[in-house]
């Protein structure tokens, strides 16, 4: 009994130095990894509108397969023009018909302001993130239409897989409390600076 | 002279303009009109993320779940309340959560903070890494038996659990530690996250996702209902830290309140083969243990060499691991097939070529990351060798075992033995 004893005394003894040194391991790696990042900042994911190429795979590649990137209409760029590059297919006749319409599922909603102006607005449950109208407003219009991720949708993945596979990497991180970069603040703001 | 003067003064006029307003310009092809029949001018929408604060909300979820599956496991042995606490967890971080943000996940945050400081780690992300191994380090793996959601997930559904032979068992428990290595390595050079990617049941949890994801999620719900726990026994890269700290934890859930009486009623019960029976008698004869004590030597003499092993085909394979890495791969695509620059379908290319940035600069990069790729997966190849070492080591090393005992690295603590065994608390 005796003898038992004591060999369970020396294996306490070694298990609880492995423990101590455990332990410490996780709490270094803790406290290394803290020192090396400036913590205390959320972060979220959303698009760089002045890096985007407009590939179209914002509409495939999000992990949801109604994609948590929509068109935003940045309306203080917009030039409300009659025939609008985003809205209408190019060479199409100027008709509001849905054969004439550049978005594959016509979210983009035209609305008469006054002559010779029109408004246009984002149907977001219609839109998928395709980015084909921000391709045609950018080419020949103001680049009022940009993509943006929204973060009513969006799942705030540990790694975005849209932004894995962005070929101009104009998605990354950006602070929780600024979450969004909408192009005329955004050009607003660079004034301002 | 003056003409020239004043024709440089233009130039700089022309690009302070350009700097200043080419932007803003440049957008502005046709000029916002003023209206007048008093339209006001609607603002774009930006609905808020995910308060901060419910973040904190999981991490303080997290911290009582494991204190009660601790105490249930280790205090109270109740399997039932293991169960219930599984089932609140499976429902709150992976149906509520969407199975992000996970533990085993984490693993990748923690590995790109320490070696990209450009990227910061949030603090719910590091704290959903340490918390359970600490847990883990002091009552055993209660994490992977009631707060885990993709083991509970799989742990529901065992129904009939096969014995596996020990060797099978071992040889496939070893995939882990590849996985794992390859996650820190591929989250490390900022290339990918694997763990994510190829989480098989984050589809499930989300009721959405490619279908072959969620087609490999229920193929092994389906195998789980065989061979328990597939996913936590055979990939997951967390489970191997956490066996680590549980093999020394202070505290690990008993099967017996008391003494084991060595009714071998227990011994059926665990789905896991991780109840570990009594050393049997032969195995003590001078004989046995003279040839253990060489097969021992044998392998603490094998592990340098497993690890030099390890090392150089970790070296040797670094160009084809740091194909994963977009820079590297597009670099070798540009250089392979110099006649895609014209494909206007290939969309990396084109958008590379309108990035403005030169060839020259994308393969100097692609060569610092395969360079940082050859550092990573030496030490990579070195670290596999290394555990395939001591699990070796492992093999022979004697134990004194008397009575019927959970392996304290493998079991998941979920406590079903407990309900076999017939001792009394005493």
């Amino acid at each position: 009994m005796e003898k038992k004893d004591k060999g369970y005394n020396r294996r306490d003894f070694i298990n609880n130095g492995i423990r101590l040194a455990l332990g410490a391991t996780v709490a270094g790696t803790a406290a290394f990894t803290l020192s090396r990042s400036a913590t205390g900042k959320d972060y979220v994911w959303q698009i760089d509108p002045f890096k985007c190429t407009q590939c179209g795979r914002c509409a495939t590649e999000c992990v949801r397969s109604e994609s948590a990137v929509k068109c935003v209409h940045a309306f203080d760029l917009c030039g409300y023009c009659d025939v609008c590059s985003g809205y209408l297919k190019p060479g199409a006749k100027l008709e509001t018909g849905a054969e004439n319409q550049l978005c594959p599922t016509a979210a983009i909603q035209r609305k008469y302001i006054e002559e010779p102006y029109f408004e246009y607005i984002i149907d977001e449950e219609l839109c998928i993130g395709c980015g084909k109208c921000v391709k045609g407003c950018s080419a020949f219009g103001n680049g009022s239409l940009h993509l943006q991720i929204r973060h009513d949708l969006c799942l705030n993945c540990n790694q975005c897989s849209i932004a894995a596979s962005c070929p101009s990497d104009a998605i990354s991180r950006v602070p929780a409390d600024e979450p969004y970069l909408i192009k005329g603040d955004f050009t607003k703001g660079e004034e301002k600076g | 002279m003056m003409k020239r003067t004043s024709g440089n003064i233009l130039y700089l006029l022309l690009f302070l303009f350009l700097l200043t307003g080419a932007e803003a310009m440049a957008q502005q092809r046709f000029p916002k009109p003023e209206f007048e029949s008093g339209y006001v001018q609607p603002d774009p929408t930006t609905p808020e993320p995910r308060s901060m604060e419910l973040e904190y909300v999981d991490v303080l979820v997290l911290l009582l779940v494991l204190s009660l599956a601790s105490w249930l496991a280790v205090r109270r042995r109740s399997r039932r309340g293991l169960l219930w606490l599984s089932i609140f967890s499976l429902v709150y971080f992976g149906f509520y959560r969407n199975g992000c943000i996970c533990s085993i996940g984490a693993i990748q945050n923690v590995a790109l903070s320490i070696f990209d400081s450009g990227y910061a780690i949030s603090l719910t992300a590091l704290l959903f890494f340490i918390l359970p191994l600490f847990f883990a380090l002091f009552f055993g793996r209660t994490f992977c038996a009631a707060a885990c959601p993709l083991g509970v997930i799989q742990d529901l559904l065992v129904i009939h659990p096969v014995s596996i032979p020990s060797w099978i068992r071992k040889t496939l428990g070893f995939i882990p530690v590849i996985y794992l290595g390859l996650a820190v390595l591929m989250a490390a050079t900022g290339s990918d996250f694997i763990i994510c990617r190829y989480d098989p049941f984050i589809g499930i949890f989300r009721m959405d996702g490619p279908f072959l994801m969620i087609f490999l999620g229920v193929t092994f719900l389906l195998l789980g209902m065989f061979f328990a726990r597939p996913y936590c026994r055979v990939f997951c890269p967390y489970g191997v830290l956490l066996g680590w700290m549980s093999r020394f934890s202070k505290w690990h859930l008993t099967i017996t309140p008391s003494e084991c009486i060595q009714c071998k009623l227990c011994k059926d019960s665990c789905p896991f083969d991780a109840i570990e029976m009594p050393a049997e008698q032969t195995y003590r004869t001078p004989e046995v243990a003279r040839k253990n004590l060489h097969r021992f030597i044998l392998y603490v003499v094998l592990i340098p060499v497993l690890v030099v092993f390890g090392g150089w085909v970790g070296a040797k394979s670094h160009i084809f691991l740091s194909r994963v890495h977009p820079d590297v791969y597009l670099a070798e695509l540009m250089i392979s097939r110099p006649e895609l620059k014209n494909d206007v379908d290939n969309v990396d290319i084109q958008a590379f070529l309108e990035s403005g940035e030169t060839f020259e600069q994308l393969v100097e990069r692609a060569t610092m990351i395969r360079n940082r790729f050859k550092k990573g997966s030496m030490i990579l190849g070195g670290f596999i060798g290394l555990v395939l070492g001591i699990t070796l080591m492992n093999q022979v090393v004697f134990r004194n075992r008397e009575v019927y005992e959970p392996h304290r690295g493998n079991c998941f603590s979920c406590g079903r033995c407990m309900d076999y065994c017939p001792v009394e608390k005493r």
